[in-house]
């Protein structure tokens, strides 16, 4: 019944819409070579859905469903639900969200999943605002970064610390990731897969187009942001969190922020407040291992 | 029942399908987004694979033997430029397209 037009080994195919050099598909092309076939892709509208596809073709192998932003994890646990009660104890089901459809508009469907611990992959690649519309900010956005909806001179709040939340629902499993170190990444959603329980994974997805870089420079900036602290590897597992990597610079943050146009309105303040903020955070994760 | 546009039927198991459903497994050519194109200096290239791991479309092969290293999928490849950014010998540079491919 599925016509497959285009000849590969990978799961995903080589032509996707995506920006040039955009890190999702990086995400995509890995998640689903570790998870393999056997996996149902629960898909909420955004960049992400250019792998359900358009019309009557698809740009991926697996089975999936393609929802609304606020039921991704709702609808991930009605499928897990039904397989359990096909008896099917192998099938994967993956909700693939963006950070819009998890940290604003799907978080009481997820922080529901989580509550009832429902046997699914939850996994937010996140880029940092709505970059399927047109760079919206969301909530995931930090702050000083220029959005399309934020003034000129960057947001003014903070952002929203997803895997604190998380954290707080005490899920089996939860994992933040990034593309420079792809074996971790991998590793990651392996064992998130072979979790039972819900299993949160949050991915570092560089957005040339959104945050104003050159395309070739994805890697380069994910490493930065890992490097100055911006974006911090931990796992989450049975209660304990566990720092994967420490920052080599923790706090130097320019490297990180003068390579993207969407900090360019960025003042000295908020500079010192986004160095402050980081080295907070990372006190508060070193703290929170030790306990 | 008559087959309705955008609900094709499955007429192996006699069921009809509900709603818009992606029947085919397609690819987009994408090569053809491409300003840049990635050239590789086989002399220097040692063969690591990086370029490989990195690139977002998936596109590139690297062979262990024979005498072009990196085989690029022109078709899909997008011109992005990671895999010239990545390689740690920089023995990969972007040089413009001049209207082929």
């Amino acid at each position: 019944m599925y016509k497959i037009a285009v000849k590969t080994d990978s799961l995903v195919t080589p032509g996707i819409n995506a920006c040039q050099g955009c890190a999702l598909e990086l995400i995509m092309r890995n998640v689903l070579d570790v998870l393999g076939r056997d996996t149902v892709l629960i898909i909420p509208p955004g960049c992400s859905a250019m792998f359900s596809g358009s019309g009557i073709e698809s740009g991926v192998k697996v089975a999936g469903i393609q929802g609304n932003l606020e039921n991704s994890a709702a609808i991930a646990c009605g499928v897990a639900r039904g397989f359990k009660n096909q008896g099917n104890t192998h099938t994967k089901v993956v909700a693939f969200t963006g950070d819009g459809g998890t940290v604003d508009i799907g978080l009481q469907a997820l922080s529901g999943a989580m509550e009832r611990n429902e046997n699914i992959l939850y996994i937010c690649y996140d880029n940092e605002a709505y970059m399927n519309t047109g760079v919206q900010g969301s909530s995931s956005t930090p702050a000083g970064a220029a959005t399309t909806t934020t003034t000129p001179a960057g947001k003014l709040g903070r952002s929203k610390d997803l895997m604190r939340i998380v954290m707080a629902h005490d899920v089996p499993y939860a994992a933040s990731a990034f593309v420079a170190n792809l074996p971790d990444l991998r590793r990651k959603v392996r064992r998130a897969g072979d979790t039972q329980g819900t299993s949160v994974l949050h991915i570092h997805s560089p957005c040339p187009t959104g945050w104003g870089y050159h395309s070739s420079k994805s890697i380069e900036l994910a490493m930065e942001a890992v490097q100055s602290g911006a974006w911090l590897l931990f796992e989450f597992a049975e209660g304990r969190l566990q720092l994967n990597r420490e920052p080599g610079k923790l706090g130097e943050i320019d490297a990180y922020v003068n390579g993207q146009k969407r900090f360019r309105g960025f003042t000295q303040a908020q500079r010192e407040q986004l160095k402050k903020d980081i080295i907070t955070r990372y006190r508060t994760m070193n703290a929170g291992m030790q306990t | 029942m008559p087959e309705r546009r955008g609900r094709p039927m499955d007429k192996q198991a006699g069921r009809k399908l509900l709603g818009p459903c992606a029947i085919i497994f397609a690819a987009a050519k994408t090569g053809s987004w491409r300003l840049e194109r990635p050239e590789t200096d086989a002399g220097r290239c040692v063969r690591c694979g990086i370029c490989a791991r990195y690139c977002p479309v998936g596109t590139i092969t690297v062979h262990k033997e024979g005498a072009a290293p990196v085989e690029i999928d022109w078709r899909y490849c997008k011109g992005c430029g990671i895999c010239v950014n990545e390689c740690p010998k920089k023995c990969m540079e972007l040089v413009p397209e001049r209207g082929e491919g």
